[in-house]
This record gives structure tokens, C-alpha cells and sequence, in this order.
């Protein structure tokens, strides 16, 4: 009854262009974000703002820039953690050989490197399709992360291979608490995921997608596959990059390569695959699902079983229990939690009748 | 063969003017390995004429499309389009000259709707880049406006407005015919390849489309090249009529002399025509 779009009439072109054409949404939004600025920050505990929102919300990063290329643009890609590392050694060196060079500078010149790094792993998609392409960038993610370890130049010659993230500064303010570090991430994130649709939402994310649905078809209306499927690895790329920075600067503090490896990137997979591919709120649901889903199973356990098992066991079952979460929802909507949401929108526009 | 070149007809019921030879295939022949797709083809296309080739299965006649939008590189032959020679040419290249296509199997992008569909079709006009795209503001959605005013009149036009927003993997195949033919048009070519638009539709359906086609013919004035076996349509539909078979051209002409040529009869239409 709340939720329809009965009596909103759009008179032009830029009303039905809007990312939430019907009202109810935009104020949903609204309040959503105003939840997240204003009160999250007031109210959540340290644990829940450093352990818990600041890896939610940069994973849904992430899972963005991979979501544009696998979701839109159709190349599916193992490669999204080591274009974090690209991203994260990048702005360290870029703000460790820099003097004065400012924090969200260094995070973009961070992420234009894994741009760089991802066009190049990105040239085999012009020839090779799907689960070989897959294969390939299997080689970014060894490469990168090897040549990381390699050279030490790359981590300023520190003995353990692990750089620590230098204060993050902006205008002089230092981002040091957990409530400063999660404002500056949630604020980079809700920044990028606008532009992530707006690119989706526009020419650009239009041929992406020709190209993921029928690629002849796109270069006979005069698409370029190229172009497109190298604009999608640099988008793509960035993203991931820019996510390493914030991961390294404003989630763990001190990060080594072999962090950034294939677990990683099958966890980015994973969430975009859950959350739903193609589309922005599914990186969200998806990174949110797949960070907080083992935390739940952790005290569930722990409330209900308490010490009555062996410990073993119980970090065992959480694993056993996730993964067969994750078939059941597969099976019960395999477009993702996404796909589940916009069900549940369709149906609640009609409700209470039933067409 | 020559003659007829030599003249330009005038169709005076609709007031439209077959103009001077805007695509002219000389000699072309196209393989893959030893298989011989095309033998030695020639033949014109009229500005604003409606040419259809028709001829059996494997007869050559997607090919011949193929060929036409640089899908294809025929092995020998020349190709000249508005009088210019081409020798290689890639499908964007023929996109930009304004040649537009549909295809025999639907060509849509599945996961789009029938909007963004029909918009994908005018992306050679949009000047914008990916960075004014990633702002939305300004340049790049005046463009996405401007545009959206020309793909709905294409939309008015074919008549698919209650469906816009319908992603075009749950439409009904007619329709779907109908939305390829519409970002086909929405890249106003100059010179439209149909390759079978009335395969599996229903006589209605059949109906609309013809309606489509001569009106596109007639209101833009769009030179079309159409493959189609339903021989009704063909003949009824088409200035002139190019016959296939076996890769080689056994007929060429009005619908009335492609009709009554023993060859094609004989090759194609069977003797009950």
C-alpha cells in the first residue's frame, strides 16, 4: 500500500532518466544514507565500525569494479585481488616518494596504476572468451603478487614484505579513529557507487553490456569490442585498485602481498555471484552477506553450543554451514540477493492484492 | 541486364524516387577453404529501392549480407558504395557509412530492455566519453536526452511503447523482430540489410512488418536489401529482385520477370508459380 508508483507521472525525459524513478525510494535512500553518515557513527561500537563495516563496505567496492566487468561487460576475471594490491602498494609508493602528496590523490594515482596493470591482463580478453579468459587473468593474480614479493622496491626494502599504511591526512585533519576512518570510507564508497551507475546507466555501461549479451551484433551497430571490453578492465580495475588502498589505509593498517591472494579474489567472486551479477545493490548485498554471514554463524554457535563442543568442531561447522548456505540460496534465486530484492519490490507494489 | 541499369523508375503511387546505384558487388566470389559461398555475383542496389534476394537454403543469400557489411571479405570482386571502391572494411567501419542490419537468428542484447536496446543502436552518434558519463551531468545527459527523443519516435513509429521498459528476453518473438528492426533504425542508416524479418511470424505479424517496411521505405526514404522466403511478401513488397542459388545468380529483375524466368522456376519457385 505504501510502496507504488500510482499518481507519479513523469513529464520529462530527465524524471524517467532518475536511479529511483518512483518517490517512496529516493526517501528510502535518503534515510539509508542519512542512517549511515549520521547515526552509525554515533551509536556503532569500534568492533562494528572497524571490524565489521569499514571490510563491508570496501569489499562492496570491490565487488563493484568486478561487477562491472563480469556483470556488465562480461568477462569474468580471478584477478580482483591483485588489482587490490596494485591499488594498495600503488598509492603507499605514490604517497610514501611523494612529499605532501594528498591522501584521495594518492588513493586515485593507486587505483589509475591497477587501471594500467588490469588493460594490460585485460588485452587476452580481445582474443579469449569465458572460463579461458577466466584462466588468464589467473596469471595477473600470480604475476602481481610474485612481482610484489620479488622486488622489494615495491615495499620500500621492509625485511618482512609488509608495508604499514602512513596517517591518512586531509586538509591537515587526521584520520586516526574508527568513527573518522569509517566516514572517509563510507564517503569514498557512496561517491563511487553513484559513478558506478551513472557509467551502467549511460552509453558506456550500454556497450558493456552489447558486448556481454552479443558481441556481433554490437559490432555490426558499431560498437568497438575492444574498446569496450578494455574500458570495462579499466574501470574495473580501478575500482578494485581503489578498494586495496582503502583496505590497506583505512581497514588493516599493515598489509603484506600474500594477503591479496586467489582466496581474495574467489571471495570477490563469491559475493557478486550471491549478491547478483550485473548490478550495483548486489555488491552491496553481496560483500555485506559474505563478511557478516560467518560472524552470525560465530555467535549463534557460541550462544547456543557455548562450550559444550570440541573446538574444532565448531569452526568446522561454521564453514560447513556457510557453504551450504550459500547452495541454498544458489538454488533459491541463483540472480542473487539483488534479483530476490527487486522480487520482493515487484510483489510489494502489488500488495495486499494479487495482480 | 545493362538496360535496365540504364534506366531510373519512378514508382508514382508512392511518389518515392528510385535514385542513382548507391552499392554496386562486382564479381564477387567469397570461400570458406574449398567451400564456394559465392560465385562470381554481381548486382546493384538502388537508392531508396526495396531489393530483395531470395533463393533456396544454403543458396548464399545471408552471406551475400555478410558480405555487404563487412562481416565477410570476399575473396575477389570489388564493392563500391556511393561510387567509392572498398577493399577491407570491418562491420563498424560499414556501421559509421550507415549501413544498419538485422539478423536471420534475433540479434538483441538479452539483458537489456527494449529502451536500452534501441538507444545502443544510436551509439555511433553519442560523443560523450566514459568520464563525462561517469558524472551524468551536463554534456552527457543533454545527449542522453536528445537521443532518448529519437528512439522514441522510432518507438512511436514501430509502435512498441507499452513495452519500453520490458526487458527484451521475456518478449513474444514477433515483437522481438520488431524492437532488432527498431535499433536498427535508430541509427537512421541510409541503407537497412533485413535478413529474414518475417521468419516464423504469423500472418499478422507478417503484416505489421511489411507495413513497417514500406513505410520506413517510404517516409525516410531508406534503401532496403531483404532476404525473405515467403514469396507473397517478396514479390509484392520489392522494386527488384535478385535470385540465388548454389552461391551463384540465376535471376535478376522486377518481381515479374524474376517470376516468370525458367531458371528461377525451375531452381526455386517450382512449377505451380
Amino acid at each position: 500500500m505504501l510502496y507504488r508508483e500510482a499518481g507519479q507521472f513523469k513529464a520529462s525525459y530527465e524524471e524517467d532518466q532518475q536511479i529511483f524513478p518512483i518517490r517512496q525510494d529516493r526517501v528510502g535512500m535518503a534515510v539509508l544514507l542519512a542512517f549511515f553518515f549520521l547515526a552509525v557513527p554515533m551509536f556503532a561500537s569500534q568492533y562494528w565500525l572497524q571490524a565489521i563495516l569499514i571490510p563491508v563496505l570496501i569489499f562492496s567496492l570491490a565487488a563493484i569494479g568486478l561487477n562491472i566487468l563480469t556483470g556488465y561487460a562480461g568477462q569474468l576475471s580471478l584477478g580482483s585481488a591483485a588489482f587490490m594490491a596494485v591499488g594498495a602498494f600503488g598509492a603507499y609508493n605514490f604517497m610514501l616518494r611523494i612529499d605532501g602528496m594528498p591522501f584521495l590523490l594518492g588513493i586515485v594515482l593507486g587505483g589509475l596504476s591497477a587501471a594500467l596493470v588490469g588493460v594490460a591482463f585485460g588485452l587476452p580478453s580481445l582474443r579469449i572468451k569465458g572460463f579461458y579468459l577466466a584462466v588468464a587473468t589467473l596469471a595477473a593474480q600470480f604475476f602481481i603478487v610474485w612481482a610484489l614479493v620479488k622486488f622489494p622496491w615495491f615495499s620500500n626494502y621492509s625485511s618482512s614484505g609488509v608495508i604499514s599504511a602512513q596517517e591518512i591526512q586531509i586538509l591537515g585533519y587526521a584520520f586516526t579513529t574508527p568513527e573518522s576512518k569509517y566516514l572517509l570510507t563510507l564517503a569514498v564508497v557512496t561517491v563511487f557507487a553513484l559513478v558506478a551507475k551513472n557509467l551502467v546507466r549511460s552509453t558506456t555501461g550500454r556497450r558493456w553490456m552489447a558486448v556481454r549479451d552479443m558481441d556481433v551484433a554490437a559490432e555490426v551497430i558499431g560498437i568497438r569490442p575492444m574498446r569496450a571490453k578494455l574500458s570495462a578492465f579499466a574501470v574495473s580495475s580501478f575500482y578494485c585498485g581503489v578498494a586495496g588502498a582503502l583496505y590497506a589505509y583505512t581497514y588493516l593498517g599493515t598489509v603484506e602481498p600474500e594477503g591479496f591472494n586467489l582466496d581474495l579474489s574467489f571471495k570477490i567472486l563469491f559475493m557478486i555471484i550471491i549478491g547478483g551479477v550485473g548490478s550495483i545493490l548486489g555488491s552491496f548485498l553481496g560483500a555485506a552477506f559474505i563478511v557478516l554471514l560467518p560472524i552470525l554463524l560465530n555467535v549463534v554457535m557460541h550462544s547456543t553450543l557455548g562450550s559444550a563442543m570440541p573446538p574444532g568442531l565448531g569452526s568446522n561447522l561454521e564453514l560447513i554451514i556457510f557453504g551450504g548456505l550459500i547452495i541454498f540460496f544458489l538454488i533459491v534465486e541463483p540472480h542473487g540477493l539483488a534479483r530476490l530484492w527487486q522480487l520482493g519490490k515487484d510483489k510489494l507494489r502489488l500488495w495486499p492484492f494479487p495482480h | 541486364m545493362m538496360n535496365e541499369m540504364a534506366q531510373t523508375a519512378t514508382l508514382p503511387e508512392s511518389g518515392r524516387r528510385i535514385g542513382e546505384v548507391i552499392l554496386d558487388l562486382k564479381n564477387i566470389s567469397l570461400r570458406f577453404g574449398g567451400v564456394k559461398a559465392l560465385t562470381d555475383i554481381s548486382f546493384d542496389v538502388r537508392e531508396h529501392e526495396i531489393r530483395s534476394i531470395i533463393g533456396p537454403n544454403g543458396a548464399g543469400k545471408s552471406s551475400m549480407l555478410n558480405v555487404m557489411n563487412g562481416v565477410y571479405h570476399p575473396q575477389e570482386g570489388t564493392i563500391l558504395f556511393r561510387g567509392e571502391p572498398r577493399q577491407q572494411m570491418d562491420p563498424h567501419m560499414a556501421a559509421t557509412q550507415g549501413i544498419a542490419r538485422t539478423f536471420q537468428n534475433i540479434a538483441l542484447f538479452k539483458g537489456m530492455s527494449v529502451l536500452d536496446n534501441i538507444m545502443t543502436g544510436r551509439n555511433l552518434k553519442m560523443k560523450t566519453n566514459l568520464f563525462q558519463h561517469a558524472l551524468f551531468w551536463g554534456a552527457a545527459q543533454r545527449e542522453e536526452i536528445e537521443h532518448r527523443k529519437k528512439v522514441e519516435e522510432v518507438i512511436d513509429f514501430l509502435e512498441i511503447q507499452s513495452i519500453r521498459k520490458t526487458p527484451v528476453g521475456r518478449l513474444p518473438y514477433g515483437l522481438q523482430k520488431r524492437v532488432e528492426l527498431a535499433r536498427a533504425l535508430a541509427a537512421e542508416p541510409t541503407l537497412l540489410l533485413l535478413d529474414e524479418p518475417m521468419a516464423g511470424m504469423n500472418v499478422e505479424e507478417k503484416q505489421d512488418m511489411c507495413r513497417f517496411i514500406l513505410d520506413v521505405n517510404d517516409q525516410f526514404g531508406t534503401t532496403i536489401v531483404l532476404i525473405e522466403h515467403d514469396m507473397g511478401v517478396v514479390m509484392d513488397i520489392s522494386d527488384r529482385v535478385v535470385v540465388l542459388d548454389y552461391g551463384k545468380k540465376i535471376g535478376d529483375g522486377t518481381p515479374d520477370e524474376v517470376k516468370n524466368d525458367p531458371d528461377v522456376i525451375a531452381a526455386y519457385l517450382g512449377a505451380s508459380h
